[in-house]
């Protein structure tokens, strides 16, 4: 089982480090409410990081690194 | 000349204000190692969340970053957000999770004693502490040379770069010689929030002058037009990634956030920094580099060898705030290069000077003050010997501070397979440490060319490798010397192996 939930939050990790830089926009030179397109992605995913770091740290705290043997 | 003196009164002032919160700190340790460079390991929240963070309000944050914004174009912004705020945050878990906890039950002061103790080796600690205090030294000599630009973009050139930088230097030594962890601590959250709030009013301030963001970048798109397109001129997707990877990995590995992970001062605190690490990344990074990118559509100049941020605030604000800000960056690179200082000196004499002259575990009180004199000498020194160099060094505050990141970047790899793997074994441990370093050194100091050019021959290393960085390059040499040496030798008679094996319980 915890196996299971240490794969499923590397997965989670890699993508929000991965989609951090919105790749598919790039050379999108487009600009909403005075800022360009790909920093409002760029804002939005850095808070949506730190809600899924809030969760992780609420549910599976200590997966991983905490070990007794 | 009136202004000169109301400048250099604010940062004047400021100064004092900040030396004698350090004052009160001193009051406040004892001379205990653990209370002096960790505070007794007591950090709550908010001061564990920004003195992490003071120490990315360096010279970069408020000069060279914005300067490359506004030179190259904003997308600095996402090399930071992708760095520091989740590449780190992850390995603050991964790394400084684990070492809190083994920190916490061995008595860890710095990382060199965490590998000499599991590896049952002296030598290791005291290279893995070399190897530290090289790369600190570029770091500290940013931060000075950021200081000297400041005073000499605020003052117009009336007062020489060498008091800015010699200011800077006289007070962190003062700085760090009476207070210890806990007025750092202390001092580094009040500049957090305090420049975190002058950020935002002075973008606030420019923008208001100009008629809001969407004017201003209209005016950007006007001049710059590929600036706001993602990626392009200095921006390819390896840049990127690289200089994320380099620096996050960096960054763990510098002497003042490591030692960090050891003062958290509980389980609860360790996880509420973590969740909230991106966001305050997101707050200071996005108004400080958008508003070098706003400068160069709003045309404003920076004069040759100046810096970005003075100029637009010169341009929009009043004297008294743009000194305010730039007092307020100073002090900011005075703390953070007084962290430097103070786990630079705990590298000096726990890992060099307490191993190299036999007094490994000596707790006397003859060794006690010795040692005392020791890292004050060892910090004046080194401080120093940056200021000097300071003066003479070419190269942007950019290239010096990527140069020292990806030096410190090449320790973290064998450091995670050092405490999650156990058959990393001491020979592992060295190959991968040392030999990371000679890549990346011989790619920094160009001896392959010098020693080529002796001979009549033209060989040199090359500057990039399928357009990756050296840096990127030897953290992966690294990694295959480390598993690979590990892999084909014995585990030492001295080694503990079990040493890093904890349990989250213990520690609730």
């Amino acid at each position: 089982m915890s196996t299971v939930r240490l794969v499923g939050w590397t997965v989670v990790a890699l993508v929000l480090m991965a989609l951090a830089v919105p790749w598919f926009l790039w050379g999108d030179a487009g600009t909403a409410l005075g800022l360009p397109v790909w920093l409002w992605w760029h804002i939005g995913w850095m808070a949506l990081a730190s809600v899924v770091f809030a969760v992780f740290a609420r549910t599976d705290w200590g997966l991983g690194v905490e070990e007794v043997s | 000349m009136a202004d000169t003196a109301l400048q250099l009164g604010i940062v004047g002032g400021y100064m004092v204000v900040a030396l004698a919160v350090g004052a009160v700190a001193y009051r406040l340790t004892d001379r205990t190692a653990e209370d002096y460079y960790l505070a007794s390991r007591t950090l709550g929240t908010v001061v564990l969340l920004f003195t992490t963070f003071a120490t990315l309000l360096s010279a970069f944050t408020f000069f060279g970053g914005p300067n490359l914004a506004y030179s190259a174009g904003p997308e600095w912004i996402l090399v930071m957000g992708l760095m520091d705020g989740i590449i780190f945050a992850v390995l603050w878990y991964v790394l400084g999770y684990k070492q809190w906890l083994v920190g916490k039950r061995h008595g860890y002061v710095t990382l060199g004693e965490m590998l000499g103790d599991r590896f049952g080796s002296t030598p290791l600690r005291v290279v893995v502490a070399a190897v530290s205090l090289f790369w600190l030294f570029p770091y500290v000599m940013l931060q000075q040379k950021g200081a000297g630009q400041a005073i000499v973009g605020l003052t117009g050139g009336a007062v020489p770069f060498w008091v800015g930088a010699g200011g800077i230097t006289l007070f962190m030594v003062l700085y760090v010689a009476l207070s210890g962890m806990r007025g750092v601590a202390w001092t580094d959250t009040l500049q957090g929030l305090f420049m975190l709030s002058l950020v935002w009013v002075a973008v606030a301030w420019v923008l208001s002058a100009v008629g809001g963001a969407g004017e201003a970048t209209a005016a950007l798109s006007g001049t710059n037009p590929d600036f706001l397109g993602l990626g392009g001129g200095l921006y390819t997707p390896q840049y990127i990634v690289s200089t994320a990877v380099s620096i996050a990995f960096g960054v763990t590995m510098f002497p003042q956030i490591n030692q960090r992970f050891f003062a958290a001062g509980s389980k609860k605190v360790l996880k509420r920094t973590f969740a909230l690490w991106p966001v305050l990344v997101l707050l200071l990074f996005v108004p400080a580099f958008m508003l070098g990118a706003w400068a160069a559509g709003l045309g404003v100049t920076v004069p040759e060898g100046g810096n970005v941020i003075p100029a637009i605030l010169g341009e929009y604000t009043p004297t008294w705030f743009t000194a305010l800000v730039i007092a307020g960056a100073m002090a900011a690179m005075m703390s953070s290069s007084d962290s430097m200082l103070l786990s630079g000196s705990s590298y000096l004499t726990r890992d060099l000077y307490r191993p190299l002259t036999g007094r490994d575990d000596a707790t006397d009180e003859a060794t006690d003050r010795r040692e005392t004199l020791v890292a004050r000498v060892g910090v004046v020194v080194f401080a120093t010997l940056s200021f000097v160099a300071s003066l003479y060094t070419p190269g942007t505050l950019v290239q010096i501070g990527d140069t020292a990141f990806s030096g410190f970047a090449q320790l973290t790899v064998p450091v995670a397979l050092a405490l999650y793997w156990r058959g990393t074994t001491r020979s592992g441990m060295f190959a991968g440490v040392v030999g990371s370093q000679l890549f990346y050194g011989l790619h920094v100091v160009p001896v392959v060319s010098a020693l080529s050019g002796l001979v009549g021959a033209d060989v040199a290393l090359p500057a990039t490798y399928l357009g990756w960085t050296p840096g990127v390059v030897g953290i992966l040499v690294g990694l295959l010397l480390t598993v690979g040496v590990s892999l084909v030798t014995a585990p030492a008679a001295t080694e503990d192996r079990t040493a890093y094996a904890v349990s989250g319980v213990e520690s609730d």
